[in-house]
């Protein structure tokens, strides 16, 4: 369709959803979206529609994942899985610096650049959209330009994906990321019966949907889609599964017992107010200092760098590896790792995260995604545990186990 | 953020081994097997490209699994494979760590007395009597244990086996006069940097992974299995949480104790998070 409008809405009808998976890799897009794989929804690469994960649902909890068929047929109504963007603009692991040992023994050190191939990203969440804006303020904000990260941005094609359904875990709505996308996106799509609704947000987006054959949505079409997103923030807001679904006859139902939520309301000087709180050690006897959530939030930009030598002595590759504030070494200088205790790592875990964050780039560093309640081993919940610092009395600790 | 790189593109070759010193004047080391599988020895072996710039940076002095020629002691490094299991064992540790300059402990054996020290919970004569036609010619300790419960270890190398580049890392280390460091972290971050799905959380599995230390590359979560503790626990073990959660989440005991009493069993935090299962075990679970 020629002379497409940023801010128009169009119809992409599903028979024709191959077409934008086409379209995007005759533009030179290598197209990864929702695939699953080991049991999980995760970032793959997609060539055919059949390779979305149509008709399943992810049941999340704290630490617990379980895929299984969707009542529904729906294309998107999972929601997010262990990997966000971070996997694509800040690798676990990538080399920054390459060291040759030349003949007369002297070294050359050459920076390596990231070849990044352009890449779309499709399906992509409202919270995955707002942690990315995020991550531009932590990589690009200051004089310090990441250029990796600005590489490997720049060259991301987003196709967002309204959720159609939100996990237990999840609270965006609390943070005021979603569920509803609003940012950063070069096409969003929000699902309907047989088709969707799509707006165009950037010039590349509307280089991609000029291949599409699209129409102009219908008022009924667009209703539709608007109907069932307002019931999903009417659910997400009232902090517990809403009983008047959009489909009345309860297919939407998500089985579960209650939406998380998170009062952000002073949180900052709560969290800095009390250090000494005596349940910093209550969810340490909990807490396995195992690194999950650091490691799933698609926030946490902490790495180290790590010097690896080849089979020979004349090669060393420096290699920028993910880290996280639950190790040692995270807070190892001269005199000895300063957060010995798994109280001080989860307390600077959480204080970053929601209050440090602040500070440092004017946003929480927290968009409710509920990846670190959801692949924390033993199910610590960020909402609970803040609720906790706020309360003098413990909370109900059965919520989220059987 | 990454760290800025370093303005001029060459710097002066750093050798850790000055020249003067090759021909036998290079570090000797030691390499001697207790009671163990030889897998730990056989991994060291497997670097080949590694053990040619290995023997150019020190002397191998003593190494039977690799070769016959004994050069004798006192050595710089002594690497010492396998736990205590004889009285003889127990008199020759003593002897080499006299010998040894340094002495590095490798591997699950070595470090916490490997799968042998089930022995130290059950009868050894009952054992022998089942393995042996004539157990009388058996001469054996009751018990299996680490080489730092009978003389001073100066660095324990965990894993089963262990991985041949953190060895290397170690003596090069000390090569340089450089205090080793390697990860004590959990599992479950390079679990994590390989993108693993975590089987624990998408299926259910039991899995050691975020109680027990970094090093392997999280090769069993890799291909789908629950990881099995084979280096041992990391550094800010918290076993009773997780114990709490797995039985919480309806595993059954028995097969949390197989986890912990594997080659780890009696490092102290795997044996006390694994005696202390089967005492509430006896307590609550009849089966
Ligand atoms: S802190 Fe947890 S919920 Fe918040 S963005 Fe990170 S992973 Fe998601
Ligand atoms: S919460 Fe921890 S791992 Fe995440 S960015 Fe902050 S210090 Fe780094
Ligand atoms: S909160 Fe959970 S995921 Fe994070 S370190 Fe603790 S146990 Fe691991
Ligand atoms: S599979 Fe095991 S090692 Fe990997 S993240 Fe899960 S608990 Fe940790």
């Amino acid at each position: 369709m020629a002379d497409i409008d940023i801010g128009k809405r169009y119809w992409l009808a599903k028979p024709a959803f191959q077409n934008l998976l086409d379209a995007l890799r005759e533009l030179g897009y290598q197209v990864v979206g929702p695939t699953i794989r080991d049991e999980a929804i995760i970032y793959g690469p997609i060539e055919r529609v059949a390779e979305l994960p149509i008709g399943w649902w992810d049941d999340q909890e704290g630490g617990r994942y379980r895929l299984r068929q969707a009542p529904t047929d729906a294309w998107f109504e999972f929601v997010v899985g262990p990997q966000s963007l971070k996997h694509y603009t800040f690798p676990p692991r990538q080399t920054v610096l390459e060291g040759n040992q030349q003949a007369d023994g002297q070294w050359k050190l050459t920076a390596i650049k990231p070849e990044s191939p352009p890449t779309a990203i499709l399906g992509v969440r409202a919270c995955d959209l707002a942690a990315l804006v995020i991550q531009d303020r932590v990589f690009l904000g200051s004089q310090y330009r990441d250029e990796s990260f600005a590489a490997r941005r720049e060259r991301l094609f987003l196709v967002a994906a309204n959720c159609q359904r939100a996990a237990p875990t999840c609270f965006c709505k609390s943070m005021n990321c979603g569920p509803r996308v609003t940012q950063a996106f070069d096409m969003a799509l929000t699902e309907g019966a047989d088709g969707f609704v799509v707006e165009v947000g950037s010039a590349a987006g509307a280089a991609v949907a000029e291949r599409l054959p699209l129409k102009l949505a219908s008022q009924s079409q667009v209703t539709q889609v608007e109907q069932r997103l307002a019931a999903l923030i009417e659910q997400m807001s009232q902090g517990s599964e809403s009983q008047t679904s959009a489909e009345p006859d309860s297919a939407h139902h998500n089985g579960c017992r209650s939406q998380r939520q998170l009062d952000t309301a002073g949180l900052r000087d709560l969290l800095f107010g009390n250090l000494n709180h005596p349940h910093w050690d209550e969810v340490a006897s909990r807490c396995l200092s195992c690194g999950n959530c650091t490691m799933v939030c698609p926030t946490c930009f902490c790495s180290t760098v790590e010097e690896v030598p080849l089979l020979d002595d004349s090669q060393v590759l420096r290699e920028r590896v993910w880290a996280s504030c639950f190790t040692s070494e995270h807070s190892y200088m001269a005199s000895g790792v300063v957060r010995q205790t798994t109280r001080s790592r989860y307390r600077q875990w959480l204080t970053h995260k929601l209050a440090g964050w602040i500070d440092q780039f004017g946003v929480s560093g927290c968009v409710g995604c509920g990846r670190c309640i959801t692949w924390c081993p033993v199910g610590i919940d960020i909402t609970a545990e803040v609720a906790a610092l706020r309360s003098p009395q413990e909370i109900d600790r059965s919520n989220g186990h059987e | 953020m990454s760290p800025p790189i370093p303005a001029p593109d060459v710097f002066p070759n750093k050798s850790p081994v000055p020249a003067e010193q090759s021909g036998s004047n290079r570090p000797k080391l030691g390499v001697y097997k207790f009671a163990s599988c030889d897998g730990c020895q056989l991994a060291l072996l497997s670097v080949e490209n590694h053990l040619r710039q290995l023997a150019d940076s020190v002397e191998i002095c003593y190494f039977l699994e690799a070769s016959s020629r004994i050069v004798p002691g006192p050595y710089d490094i002594g690497i010492v494979e396998g736990s205590v299991t004889t009285a003889h064992d127990a008199e020759r540790i003593r002897g080499i760590r006299r010998d040894c300059r340094y002495l590095i402990a490798i591997g699950a054996c070595a470090t916490a007395g490997g799968i042998q020290a089930l022995r130290n919970w059950a009868n050894v004569e009952e054992y022998l009597s089942y393995v042996y036609a004539e157990p009388q010619y058996i001469d054996t300790l009751a018990t299996s244990t680490a080489i730092s419960e009978h003389v001073p270890v100066d660095f324990e190398l965990r894993g089963c086996p262990i991985e041949p580049q953190q060895l290397l890392r170690v003596i090069s280390d000390l090569l340089v006069d450089r205090q080793p460091r390697l990860a004590r972290h959990s599992v479950c971050v390079e679990c994590k940097l390989r993108q693993n799905v975590c089987v624990a959380v998408a299926r259910g599995i039991p899995c050691l992974g975020p109680i027990t230390q970094a090093g392997c590359g999280a090769i069993c979560p890799s291909f789908d299995r629950e990881c099995f503790g084979c280096f041992g626990p990391q550094e800010n073990i918290n076993a009773a949480s997780w114990i709490g959660h797995c039985r919480s989440t309806d595993h059954a005991t028995s097969r949390l104790v197989q986890l912990l009493r594997n080659v780890n069993s009696y490092d102290s935090h795997f044996r006390e998070a694994g005696d202390g299962l089967i005492a509430k075990s006896i307590s609550v679970e009849p089966s």
